[in-house]
């Protein structure tokens, strides 16, 4: 069997991926590719990067058997990846530790990043008052208003937060404006960006870092259970939880290996953030080809979900590539169906998931159901839920 | 020989630097962009940028950004600027056209169905931000065989084995970009963009553009000394901006009389 290598040098993964950027950015990506290169098995760097991820983040992050859920579902037991349990509450933290020792490596002393729900913004923002860099966040004028505590988080540590007016006011603008920094302070600035979109290294780069949720489960599904889950499930905006866990799970047979998508109020009302569900055509945008949410003359439309993290018209371009030689399945979850899941896991087992995490928990609940009690799904639970408590009171008419 | 080609060899005769203006196509309205292409050429422009408007213009500054939005408002994609630049065809057969935008509304349509609708609105350039040689040789041959000319960027930052690259892709002329950064934002070091310019010479005999920077007579004239052609964007979307709708074609007018009267001294 040929083993899965993927992307190419240039960062294609089939027809997906590459380095589609202004020539003014090329010269970067092609600085960063390079220092990744040499450091991405560097035993120096990856033993300090292995170093923060046990003492900083606290990993290895547990598995927890999520026993009274599995049998109020009735059917297969569903595991957890306690990614909620990192530093900082999500996964994203393992991402940016690793960007940010290479941004110290490559004598880059400011950082910028781009954030949609706040959780990457808050973890470089974390990383860098770590290593004592500068830290600029760009994020949507709207999530600005959406998503105040993790605002006045990322200023604590000191932080400066630039709200994004321009398109949607959104995730894929913040993403935008940050480009366009970039462009300008690219001799002293280094892009940390979230998830596994953007440009070749950044895909890849993504990936790796976050293989270690993937990595670590491996090993301690055999010492909990002897063996590997029958289905991963996790939620996919970006996707870079999703690529994290699935990434070690590709040559691993019969794993099968689920996507979940933001349905928003619907695929059927087109209000959704689902674009491999909903078989988006292929298309171009921030710096990569995937499939990407759009109108018929190219221009990007504007997504819907519940949920800021995975309110993003793309997807990172391995899941496309995977989506194309059917490794993984996609599949989408609305917003209601979400907030069912929600609830669920905060009264049955005592935790309260991120509303992007609560699709991964919905669609494990319904296939469960269809499958026999000795089965077993692993969902990446990629983070916890305190920063939703105002969206979750909200829709409850409760003011806090 | 392409349209292109032909302006820059008889300015070449006459001793003269091209201007070259961009809009956005659909800014302010899209009942205002043939008028527009009409007015730059009687007051002086050599070829025109035809920006195609885009939800996420990454490459570009507040100024030119805004310009997309007022045209997306219109809903004036890339199917409304051929359009436009068929209906400019009618009465204007000699001034090149070159369409500047993003790969993903050439994407939408493919390489081969958007070469051909260029061929037919009579399009002679096209400028894609975002394709950088190595992600777009199909797209290069289908315009290549149409003789529509592919024109690239290079930046500061451009290493002179990848200028090989380019210039050997490119047709009609370079684009040099000559600041790090998006369009619309600081100041012009006309040095070092001699500088720059005279080494890109020695890579290649395709005229070279200059843009990025340029925002009155003083820095059009300056860079028209060393270059083969100015390339005036933000600046004018500015005056198109902060015009109304009676006053939009005589000021857009103004600023074309006196970047053509820099020029032309250079």
């Amino acid at each position: 069997m040929q083993l899965y290598d993927m992307p190419d040098a240039r960062g294609h993964f089939g027809q997906f991926g590459g380095t589609f950027v202004a020539e003014t950015l090329v010269e970067a990506l092609e600085e960063l590719r390079v220092m990744y290169e040499k450091y991405r098995h560097d035993p120096e760097f990856l033993a300090e990067y292995a170093y923060d991820l046990k003492h900083f983040v606290g990993r290895p992050s547990p598995i927890y058997h999520a026993k009274r859920l599995s049998d109020k579902v009735g059917g297969a037991q569903i595991y957890l990846k306690r990614e909620d349990l990192n530093h900082t509450g999500a996964h994203k933290i393992n991402n940016t530790i690793g960007q940010a020792l290479l941004a110290k490596r490559m004598g880059k002393p400011r950082v910028i990043a781009e954030t949609g729900a706040g959780q990457h913004g808050v973890a470089t923002a974390t990383v860098a008052a770590r290593l004592g860099l500068e830290c600029v966040v760009y994020m949507g004028s709207e999530d600005v208003k959406r998503q105040a505590p993790n605002v006045f988080r990322m200023k604590l540590l000191g932080a400066t937060v630039v709200p994004v007016e321009s398109g949607s006011k959104t995730l894929k603008d913040a993403l935008n404006e940050a480009m366009r920094d970039w462009v300008t302070n690219v001799h002293n600035t280094f892009y940390i960006i979230g998830t596994v979109a953007g440009p070749h290294p950044y895909p890849m780069m993504v990936r790796d870092f976050q293989a270690v949720i993937g990595i670590e489960a491996k090993e301690q599904m055999m010492e909990m259970v002897g063996r590997q889950p029958d289905a991963i499930v996790a939620c996919v905006g970006g996707g870079s939880n999703a690529m994290g866990i699935f990434y070690p799970y590709i040559d691993v047979p019969n794993v099968r290996l689920i996507g979940v998508e933001a349905a928003g109020l619907g695929m059927e009302t087109g209000q959704h953030a689902a674009p491999l569900t909903a078989n988006s055509p292929v298309g171009v945008l921030h710096g990569n080809r995937t499939y990407l949410m759009q109108d018929a003359d190219g221009n990007i439309i504007e997504t819907h979900s519940i949920s800021a993290g995975l309110d993003y018209p793309g997807v990172g371009p391995e899941h496309a590539w995977l989506k194309d030689i059917k490794r993984a399945e996609y599949v989408a979850i609305t917003d209601d169906e979400a907030m069912a899941a929600f609830h669920n896991l905060c009264r049955t087992e005592g935790i309260i998931p991120a509303l992007e995490s609560s699709h991964a928990l919905a669609y494990a609940e319904k296939m469960a159901r269809t499958m026999r009690k000795d089965e077993i799904i692993l969902v990446n639970l990629s983070g916890r839920g305190d920063k939703d408590i105002n969206t979750v009171a909200k829709l409850a008419n409760i003011t806090l | 020989m392409s349209r292109i080609q032909s302006v820059f060899a008889t300015l070449k005769q006459q001793g003269k630097t091209a201007l070259i203006p961009y809009i956005t196509a659909g800014d302010p309205h899209p009942k205002h962009t043939v008028n527009l292409l009409h007015t730059l050429v009687k007051h002086g422009a050599d070829m025109i940028e035809l920006g195609v408007p885009f939800s996420d213009p990454m490459a570009d500054g507040p100024i030119i950004q805004r310009a997309s939005e007022r045209a997306l408002a219109h809903k004036v994609g890339l199917t409304a600027v051929l359009a436009m630049v068929k209906e400019f065809r009618q009465t204007n057969q000699t001034t090149p056209i070159i369409l500047m935008g993003y790969a993903n509304p050439i994407e939408a349509i493919g390489a081969i169905a958007f070469a051909d609708r260029a061929k037919a609105a009579d399009v002679d350039g096209v400028i894609t931000v975002d394709y950088p040689p190595e992600e777009c040789g199909e797209f290069v041959k289908e315009l290549r065989a149409r003789d529509i000319d592919p024109v690239f960027l290079l930046s500061p930052t451009t290493e002179p084995k990848r200028i090989d690259l380019i210039v050997n892709q490119a047709s009609g002329f370079v684009y040099y970009v000559s600041l790090k950064g998006v369009t619309g934002a600081a100041n012009l070091d006309i040095v070092e963009v001699a500088n720059r310019v005279a080494s890109i010479r020695q890579q290649t005999s395709l005229p070279i553009g200059v843009g990025f920077g340029i925002r009155d007579a003083a820095t059009a004239k300056a860079t028209a000394a060393i270059a083969d052609a100015v390339v005036v964007g933000s600046r004018m979307v500015q005056v198109i901006e902060a015009s109304t709708d009676e006053n939009l074609l005589s000021n857009v007018a103004k600023l074309m009389d006196e970047l053509k009267t820099a020029v032309d001294a250079a």
